[in-house]
């Protein structure tokens, strides 16, 4: 009986010897909100436990005590119900729901990505007056674009934050959908073109930590990779300093440029950054003469002083035929530039511009 | 199983081979199949609940729909189920001539409607409000499109059961054909009271 | 496919040029030689032996349940191995492309393969199984001569396997989609996916979402109208009824798949704003709708299984099935519940915190049914008499894995859980572990146990147990590590990686996936031993396993009308009553019987289909418009045909009988 139990013990040991030499971060996170939702993560592992450790010993048990062989065991081919087992099987796996789903709603509410966050850690409140870091997040093809609208700078591939200031993130992608996604920081939250969702953050330890995109884009998906650098305040002044003194100015035309498709593409820095390029990246009209999106909706939802400001807009739109047009049969992309980018999967440098 | 228990708690089969009536899951077969159907539609009308309003800054419908029009459109369609019906009473009444001569009435109700809305189409599309416009008018144009392409199965079928009918009569197979192209054509009728009332009325009150 | 600087369209062969052949690509090319070489020695087998009238009178045009529940079954298993070798592929880009690495695929074909293998496993593998079960068993259990619409059936599975042609063609005519497994837009739409991979996703999935739809339709038409006398609902077997959910589950969620992908077709060739980023389209009305589908979608592929394991459990263990009732309520809870939780694949979409608990929440009372039929078959275990044979071995491998994945996808529904480890590998390593663990370790369990019934003899034990415990432990191997990598942060679909941390554990999963093919290997064998042995392994009984339900009362294969006489069913499990009882089967009395005739316009039918799907594909119109009003007048000229069922004379059932009247008797000495 002793060798059995070494070997199993050695068993189980050794799986738990390669899990201790790897680093979960979901599992050790260094964000207050990444912390919570491992706690839930854990909370309800444990919870679901109770049911499913007992549930797996009894197949084992039942399975092998009434085995064919084993004919002291009862048998009792006509058994086939029970009312006092069936509450039991019914109200077992839903008391458990009932606890799971009583912390769920709380814990979705409170760890809503679209709420404030009301403590850097725990027992640590935000203080009052404490303005959270802006970051406008734009998803390119197949890069990061962050943009301080409060120190008016912006990067690509690189994102810092003072420890434990809450962060406060919007995000949008200028064509398909990814996910912003630093696991040490907060969980994941889409980025989608023409949408803006937000994320509310906060770090507590200074580090160098991995950020990415959780949600398949394309070609160049697995290059599209960040550093999330957590900073002390004096850390963090140095770098929005580097980032001020670069050179270089993204404007509408140089995000045009950016916005082409590209793969790992190393870190970039522009010293200043155009205000209102967020909203035009969410509003679709980054490009001279388009109209933004937001304006669109306004007009369709009647508000006269929309259609007035509506450049170009007066015009019925040209109806075209893509089936019978030009070179017939081939479905024409709305904007041809995007698809002689976005399948020219060469890798391109932007940095050349 | 249709008949009684033909039988006792020592049988364990039956004797004679039980009658199945030819065909008698086809009714609820197609019916199955209608409901299937409709969820297609309901797909679309909540397409149109989404995007109905999405006009992008081209043409609303109030500016597009052309209700007097639909109005007589509707009405084609509703007279062609009337039509149906009478079909529907001379197969009853076993008239194989007068079967046929509603069904092919109840047929050119169909072309008609079908004519209307393919003329409304094309003047759409010469106004500048095509499918490719905006999100409502793509929905709007597959919605009422998805109606008449089953119009147009609708009457192919139709007159393949004249001929059918004209060379073999009102046997139980055909007398079963045409109640599923009843059902199939009074749903489209159905349909059709949604549309009109969830797109076009409620689109010119808009 | 440049469209920009593309030619002009040829009238001919639309947008097909000599370059959309890989023939500058190795890996496809020698795919493409071994498979070529398979088909061409297949076909010459086939001619040389003259089986082709064979195959076209007793098999493809046949309108016989059971037959067409095999060819499911056969389609099943090869798109397995398509699929699987797709699985290899990645296990082993992702076991290289470490440190700079870029492994051996590149992204163009890498995108693909885990596009492919998703669509693939989905809708040509665990469908055309779940489908097959379905077919062959369910008249047999509810003492039926065929299903409602035997026509139907046939069609619906040449439609199917119609769509399986069309998913193969992509692999050596131009390209499968590089969009992951449920085409999401924009990045499917015109301008991010110009080629014609997506146009092949559509097309495979629309023409082979008609043969599920229908087959749907005709399988509920079937229970509810085909029931032996005396089967009232409450004493169908537990197989029949999660069939019967099933189909309604197929019928309720199929027609918004069939939409949604035609409302991305309108988007991707006539320019409509559907799901565009401008014009007022919405992208994210697709996510909602397609996940309407999905999410029913994965109830429709277990819940047989649930049946599948039902039988077998109760079989196995001697014992009638613990809490029927409750079995049957808690089907009907999930069915329903199926549609409230789709909700659940997108919570990181930022739909708010009370949408995405109610969500989560809805999603965690579905695991209490699942949690009481898991129960419901430990109490048939407990008190019973447990005989290991390979469908009992397998059903108690899933109680296990399934109670695991059950409990990681209970933790995903937990929306903040969800927000760190949604898109991870670990969601990955959670829907393998239900959709392995389930259902295709109920198809194997279902393989095992009715092989018999289908073929007359058993399946060999020895291979049967080898392909046990490679499977099992090749799962744990394969899927475990992507647990832990999903609680490293890694997320799916990544083609190559920087921290070499991870590589260890992608070892480990590609071993396990090395395991899985020896398992379908060992499998493999043991289906041609067991053809080579089947005189050893011959069952003559009709009921090898000492079996309960109506399938186990005729003979091994049964005959083509399955019941000489149609039977009377007084108690749930039929046949066991039936025994208990001192049935005893009749030898005289036959009757002509009525069976429906063959018809080849199934083939034909599915094969036009497949016509207007290459040429959409393609944009050859011309093809289009011949496949499509050739496929019109044969449907109306298939309308004409009256004669469509003939009797099986008496006599011909009396020497059928008597056969078995003859082998049973040699049975019993």
């Amino acid at each position: 009986m002793a060798r059995p139990l070494t070997l199993l013990r050695s068993a189980a040991v050794l799986p738990l010897a390669l899990l201790a030499g790897c680093d979960m971060v979901v599992m050790n996170p260094m964000g207050d909100v990444a912390l919570q939702q491992r706690n839930l993560v854990i909370f309800a592992t444990a919870l679901m436990l109770l049911i499913v450790i007992p549930v797996i010993a009894l197949v084992g048990i039942f399975a092998w005590k009434y085995r064919a062989s084993n004919q002291d065991a009862a048998y009792d081919p006509d058994w086939d119900h029970s009312t006092a087992l069936e509450l039991v099987i019914w109200s077992a796996p839903l008391l458990i729901v009932i606890c799971l789903g009583a912390v769920t709603w709380t814990g979705t509410h409170l760890l809503d990505p679209y709420r404030p966050i009301e403590r850097i850690a725990k027992h640590r409140p935000v203080a009052s007056g404490v303005k959270p870091l802006e970051v406008q997040v734009v998803a390119l093809d197949w890069k990061w674009l962050f943009i301080y609208p409060e120190y008016g700078f912006a990067t690509v591939n690189e994102l810092a934050a003072p420890v434990d200031r809450p962060i406060r993130f919007r995000l949008t992608s200028s064509s398909v959908m990814n996910a912003f996604y630093v696991p040490t920081l907060a969980g994941m939250i889409y980025t989608m073109p023409s949408m803006e969702t937000k994320l509310h953050a906060v770090i507590n330890k200074q580090g160098d930590y991995a950020g990415f995109s959780a949600n398949y884009s394309g070609a160049g998906f697995s290059g599209m990779r960040f550093r999330f650098y957590g900073m002390d305040d004096r850390g963090f002044a140095d770098w929005v300093a580097r980032n001020k003194a670069g050179q270089g100015a993204l404007n509408r035309a140089t995000y045009l440029q950016l916005e082409k498709p590209s793969e790992k593409v190393p870190v970039m820095r522009f010293a200043s950054a155009d205000p209102g390029l967020f909203d035009a990246v969410v509003n679709q009209c980054v490009r001279p003469g388009t109209t933004c999106m937001n304006q669109m909706m306004r007009r369709d939802a009647g508000d006269p002083a929309a259609m007035k400001t509506m450049p170009g807009m007066a015009a019925k739109p040209q109806p075209h035929s893509p089936l019978t047009g030009g070179d017939a049969g081939e479905a024409p992309p709305k904007n041809p530039r995007d698809i002689q980018q976005r399948s020219n999967a060469s890798p391109s440098n932007p940095t050349t511009m | 199983m249709s008949q009684p228990a033909a039988y006792t708690i020592d049988d364990f089969h039956l004797a004679e081979e039980p009658h199945h009536p030819e065909g008698s899951s086809t009714m609820l077969g197609f019916w199955i199949y209608l409901m299937s159907d409709c969820l297609i539609f309901a797909m679309l009308f909540a397409t149109y609940g989404v995007l109905g309003t999405s006009y992008a800054g081209g043409p609303t419908p109030r500016e597009l729909f052309d209700l007097p029009l639909v109005a007589v459109n509707t009405a084609m369609l509703l007279f062609s189920s009337i039509t149906y019906g009478f079909a529907m009473l001379a197969m009853v009444d076993g008239k194989k001539g007068a079967t046929q001569a509603w069904l092919l009435v109840t047929a050119v109700f169909g072309l008609a409607f079908l004519g209307i809305e393919l003329y409304e189409f094309n003047h759409l599309i010469h106004e500048g409000a095509g499918p490719w416009t905006s999100a409502f008018l793509s929905s709007f144009f597959t919605l009422v499109g998805t109606h008449g392409l089953h119009v147009t199965f609708g009457i192919v079928w139709l007159v393949t059961l004249v001929v059918q009918v004209q060379k073999r009569g009102l046997i139980p197979a055909n007398r079963r054909r045409l109640m599923c192209l009843s059902l199939f054509w009074h749903f489209l009728d159905v349909i059709w009271i949604g549309v009109f009332t969830f797109v076009y009325l409620m689109g010119m009150l808009r | 496919m440049q469209t920009v600087t593309s030619p002009a369209l040829s009238p001919i062969f639309g947008r097909f040029t000599i370059e959309s052949l890989p023939l500058h690509e190795p890996i496809v090319v020698g795919t493409f030689a071994m498979v070529a070489f398979g088909g061409v020695v297949l076909l010459a087998v086939i001619t040389k032996f003259k089986l082709w009238g064979y195959l076209w009178t007793e098999w493809f045009t046949s309108v016989d349940h059971k037959k067409i529940g095999i060819m499911y079954m056969i389609l099943g298993i090869v798109m397995l191995l398509r699929g699987f070798s797709d699985a290899i592929m990645m296990r082993l880009q992702q076991a290289m492309a470490f440190g700079g690495s870029e492994g051996y695929l590149n992204a163009h074909h890498y995108d693909q393969v885990f596009t492919a293998h998703g669509v693939i496993m989905i809708f040509f593998v665990a469908m055309p199984i779940v489908t097959g079960l379905m077919n062959y068993i369910v008249p047999l259990q509810i003492g039926a001569r065929d299903v409602s619409f035997p026509f139907l059936n046939n069609f619906s599975f040449w439609m199917t396997a119609g769509g399986a042609v069309i998913i193969m063609m992509s692999l050596f005519v131009g390209e499968f989609a590089q969009t992951g497994w449920l085409a999401m837009p924009p990045l499917s739409g015109i301008a991010a996916s110009p080629g014609v991979g997506v146009d092949y996703y559509i097309w495979a999935l629309q023409v082979a979402g008609v043969g599920t739809l229908l087959s749907g339709v005709n399988l509920i038409a079937t229970i509810v109208k085909m029931r032996a006398p005396g089967m009232t609902m409450m004493k169908m077997p537990v197989f029949c009824w999660t069939a019967l959910c099933t189909n309604v589950l197929i019928v309720a969620a199929f027609p918004v798949l069939t939409a949604v992908l035609a409302l991305l077709s309108l988007d991707r060739y006539v320019d409509t704003a559907f799901f565009t980023n401008t014009l007022g389209g919405n992208p994210m009305m697709y996510v909602n709708l397609i996940w309407i589908w999905g999410h029913p979608e994965v109830y429709i592929l277990i819940l047989p299984m649930f049946g599948v394991f039902s039988e077998v459990v109760s079989t196995f263990s001697g014992k009638r099935l613990f809490g029927y009732t409750s079995m049957i309520y808690a089907t009907l809870v999930i069915t329903i519940l199926a549609y409230l939780v789709w909700l659940h694949h997108f919570f990181t979409m930022g739909s708010g915190a009370s949408v995405n608990s109610f969500f989560g929440i809805t999603t965690m009372i579905i695991s209490i049914p699942t949690g009481a039929k898991i129960f419901n078959w430990l109490f048939t275990m407990y008190r019973g008499r447990v005989r290991f044979e390979l469908p009992m071995m397998w059903a108690i491998a899933f109680m296990i894995t399934f109670t695991l994945g059950g409990m990681t996808g209970v933790l995903l529904a937990v929306p903040p859980a969800d927000f760190v480890l949604h898109n991870s590998l670990f969601l990955v390593a959670h829907f393998h572990n239900v959709i392995i663990g389930g259902v295709l370790f109920g198809a194997f369990a279902a393989i095992n146990y009715w092989w018999p019934k289908a073929f007359g003899f058993k399946l060999d034990t020895v291979w049967g147990k080898r392909s046990f415990w490679l499977w099992v432990s090749g799962f744990y191997f394969a899927f475990m590590p992507l647990y832990v990598l999903g609680l490293m942060g890694v997320t799916r679909r990544l083609r190559t990686f920087d921290d070499p941390s991870f590589q260890i554990w992608f070892i480990i999963a590609g071993f396990g996936a090395l395991l899985i093919a020896l398992g379908i290997a060992a499998m493999l064998i043991q289906f041609a031993v067991s053809i080579r042995d089947r005189e050893k392994l011959r069952d003559v009984t009709g009921d090898p396993w000492n079996g309960r339900t109506l399938e186990w009362a005729t003979s091994s294969p049964p005959p083509d009308y399955n019941f000489a006489f149609t039977p009377v069913v007084h108690d749930n499990d039929a046949w066991a009553d039936m025994k208990l009882r001192g049935y005893e089967r009749p030898v005289t009395g036959y009757r002509d019987i009525h069976m429906p005739s063959n018809t080849g316009a199934g083939v034909i039918l599915a094969g036009l289909s497949v016509g207007i799907g290459v040429g959409m594909i393609w944009y050859v119109w011309w093809l289009v418009a011949v496949s499509f009003f050739a496929l019109v007048a044969v449907a109306i000229g298939h309308s004409f045909n009256y004669a469509r069922d003939f009797h099986i004379p008496a006599a011909t059932v009396t020497v059928t009988e008597e056969k078995r009247t003859a082998a049973l008797a040699g049975a019993a000495l």
